[in-house]
């Protein structure tokens, strides 16, 4: 049997911000194809996982190690991680006023390009991207997040990932904040994009996300580690007994 | 973008990467007139018989100079750079060629290279009503379209303009800005040479842009140009200006004077993409006239310059005028951008808008500088001023002097003033999806201009992001 090879993997990561340390070793390996999920209480530490894995300057990773296709991370600034293949569908996406969504995007894919590229295919995928998420065309004109509703922000969140096909996709609670239809737009885009090469990382808090883009692990993370894995089942008992209860059983544990 | 914007892009990238080929460059030229350096009496007499002006010019000229002499340095701005102005090492008058032309290929070569090297005869043939390009103090190419000609638009340089319609100069010259109004439009009046007359009669509306474009080319060159633009009842005119210079080691003076009077109903707007070297001072003073239901626009652009102080302004006379300054500075290592607006209503139902954005970058410094009165007579008016500055790296500087005299109380006021860094979380942003720093950062500057640069003829906007793209390279020499 050949060994299978994880396609992105971290171990033992420590995260501080601001001299506080958020995250406190954990570790994780990602074959192709797997979806996987972390779920846990607010302040525990899961966006600040992903935006260090992402490289956020504010966000250090104090110890561990991060990799990509076997590429270490760490020795990578945000954009070189980018261009090897990692993505971070923000929380809170930023706005930039003055830069549209299409100039963005066109600057995004042509930095993934020889510089010789004539791109004339860019804007026929874009508009068909946009299509598949039922984002009307005019919106490529718009600066980009600058104004945008809570549920706009995810969806051009997920038309990015729809354009840079990366080969691992943090997505940081794009379910949150998008009514029950679009919730179903976005999960089939992120289900589109998946495939057996790539993998996705999926921070929620929701069941219902999970319906859709259907996990084969559950992580879940409290103060900073990973406290408890397990399968899709794991989200529903979540659900249903909340996080106090994986507390009492992580305390039973200790003292056992 | 267009194909022909994207020729336009790879044209320029052609062209070079800085300031120092791209406009830097300058020409060994022999010229037909070269006083001697300094400012005096016998200097003017010359300038002004040279030109064979009517007697009354000359005496304003002289006058103008004594006013010259007598006002002091402003005590305000950026008066240790102001005082570092050696005005006895400075050429007041050169006259390129003998006489203007209207055929570029009768222009000598040396001159139309520079010019051909700017895109100008190109920008010519794509778009432009009309072109004027001054070389030094001359303007030695000049043409406007046949139509408009035959339509009675007039479209000169000001020493034509002075020879041929004396009656119109004399009436306006100097009526809005009078040569005591500061130091710098007093030398200007003095020793002005070239710059543009235009007048639109009544009722026209000229959709092709007429442009006029500055070069000063030797060095310790003062270019002095003076402007007069009237736009008749219900006309409708853009002109632009811009500006060029070598890169030398010591400095030279632009100072121009810019009068405009938009009658009823008219609507002047004036694009200026400057974009000096940093060896040049630019002290420039520019002012319009509004009547009734008119609209002015200045829409200025300052790149470059050692120190430039300017400060377009806008008198809204008459019932229902509307005036909007809307400026871009960006100051980079060495350079203070001292740049604001000011206007005064003196009619009712006038608005104004006021939109000033800055980029400080290095240890630049851009200073907004501004003043909006309401006379109390003045009622119902509307008054909206934002300004905008961002900061890129630690020793950038900006500072605001936003002054308002509100002389009623009917008066509708929208105040806004932001200060703000390129954000590490914006940039973060944009790096996560695989641009480098720089280009983030240029892509996150270009945002701030977009208000700026959308509001310019496409040629010009691709033109002014990629002046950007070079200041934010640090490269221009
Ligand atoms: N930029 C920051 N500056 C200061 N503190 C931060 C910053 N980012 C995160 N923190 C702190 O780190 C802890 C973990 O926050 P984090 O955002 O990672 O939680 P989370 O699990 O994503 O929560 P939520 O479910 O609410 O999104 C919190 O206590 C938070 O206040
Ligand atoms: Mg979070």
């Amino acid at each position: 049997m050949t060994e299978r090879k994880p396609l992105f993997e971290f171990k033992n990561v420590h995260v501080k911000v601001d001299e506080t340390e958020v995250v406190n070793g954990v570790s994780l390996k990602i074959y192709p194809g797997e979806t996987h999920a972390i779920m846990g209480p607010n302040g525990s530490g899961k966006s600040s996982l992903a935006n260090a894995l992402m490289g956020n300057p504010s966000y250090t990773i104090t110890k561990g190690e991060v990799y990509l296709d076997g590429e270490n991370m760490l020795e990578m600034e945000p954009d070189k991680r980018s261009l090897a293949g990692l993505f971070l569908a923000f929380q809170y996406p930023l706005p930039i006023p003055g830069v549209t969504v299409a100039n963005f995007l066109r600057s995004a894919v042509k930095a993934r390009r020889a510089k010789d590229d004539d791109m004339s295919d860019f804007r026929k995928t874009l508009k068909a991207e946009m299509d598949g998420l039922s984002i009307d065309h005019p919106f490529a004109a718009r600066y980009l997040n600058d104004g945008f509703s809570g549920g706009e922000k995810k969806r051009i969140e997920i038309l990015q990932l729809a354009m840079l096909k990366p080969k691992m996709a943090l997505l940081d609670e794009t379910d949150s904040g998008l009514d029950i239809d679009a919730l179903k737009i976005v999960a089939q885009g992120i289900n589109r994009f998946h495939s057996d090469k790539n993998g996705i990382l999926l921070i929620t808090h929701y069941q219902r996300m999970l319906n859709y883009v259907k996990p084969d692990f559950v992580h879940v993370m409290m103060r900073g580690k990973f406290v408890k894995e397990g399968g899709p089942g794991l989200a529903m008992e979540l659900e249903e007994k909340g996080y106090e209860w994986v507390e009492q059983e992580t305390a039973q544990k200790v003292e056992v | 973008m267009s194909e022909q914007v994207r020729t336009q892009n790879e044209e320029l990238n052609l062209i070079g990467q800085d300031y120092e080929s791209r406009y830097g460059f300058h020409d060994p030229v022999e010229y037909f007139h070269k006083g001697a350096k300094g400012i005096n009496h016998e200097v003017v007499e010359m300038i002004s018989k040279m030109k064979k002006e009517p007697r009354w010019m000359t005496e304003r000229r002289h006058e103008a100079l004594d006013i010259f002499f007598e006002k002091p340095m402003p005590r305000w701005g950026n008066t240790k750079l102001l005082n570092e102005i050696d005005f006895d090492n400075i050429y007041y008058y050169m006259k390129p060629i003998e006489d203007q032309k209207d055929n570029w290929d009768d222009v000598p070569e040396y001159i139309k290279k520079t010019f051909d090297r700017l895109g100008i005869p190109e920008a010519e043939k794509k778009f432009l009503g009309g072109v004027s390009a001054q070389y030094e103090s001359e303007v030695v190419y000049h043409s406007l379209q046949k139509d408009l000609e035959d339509m009675g638009v007039i479209f000169l340089d000001m020493d034509s303009g002075l020879r041929e319609y004396e009656d119109i100069v004399k009436q306006y010259f100097g009526t809005i800005i009078p040569s005591n109004d500061n130091k710098f439009a007093a030398l200007n009046s003095a020793v002005w040479s070239g710059g543009t007359f235009i007048y639109i009669p009544p009722g026209l509306d000229v959709k092709a842009p007429l442009q006029a474009y500055f070069r000063i080319n030797a060095e310790n060159m003062g270019q002095f140009e003076r402007t007069l633009i009237i736009v008749d009842k219900g006309s409708r005119v853009h002109y632009i200006e811009g500006c060029t210079a070598p890169v030398y080691s010591t400095n030279s003076l632009h100072t121009a004077v810019v009068e405009m009077i938009a009658l009823e109903d008219s609507y002047i707007r004036y694009t200026t993409i400057q974009n000096w070297s940093r060896n040049i001072y630019n002290l420039v003073t520019k002012r319009a006239n509004v009547y009734k239901n008119a609209t002015v626009e200045w829409v200025d652009g300052n790149l470059g310059s050692r120190l430039t102080m300017k400060y377009p302004c806008i008198q809204l006379l008459g019932e229902g005028a509307k005036g909007e300054i809307l400026s871009v500075a960006f100051a980079g290592i060495d350079q203070h951008q001292d740049a604001g607006a000011k206007v005064i209503h003196f009619a009712s139902n006038t608005s104004s808008r006021i939109t000033s954005k800055s980029i400080s970058k290095d240890n630049g410094r851009a200073s907004y500088r501004g003043l909006v009165k309401v006379h109390k007579n003045a009622k119902n008016c509307k008054v909206s001023v934002e300004c905008d500055a961002l900061l890129i790296g630690e020793d950038a500087r900006s500072d605001t002097y936003p002054t308002m005299e509100i002389d009623n109380d009917q008066v509708k006021i929208e105040h806004e003033a932001r200060v703000s860094k390129v954000a590490e979380e914006q940039l973060f942003y944009l790096t996560s999806r695989g641009l480098s720093e720089d280009e983030a950062r240029l892509l996150i500057v270009n945002g701030f201009m977009e208000p700026f640069t959308k509001e310019l003829p496409m040629e010009y906007a691709v033109e002014l992001n990629r002046l950007i793209e070079l200041e934010m390279e640090g490269s221009i020499g």
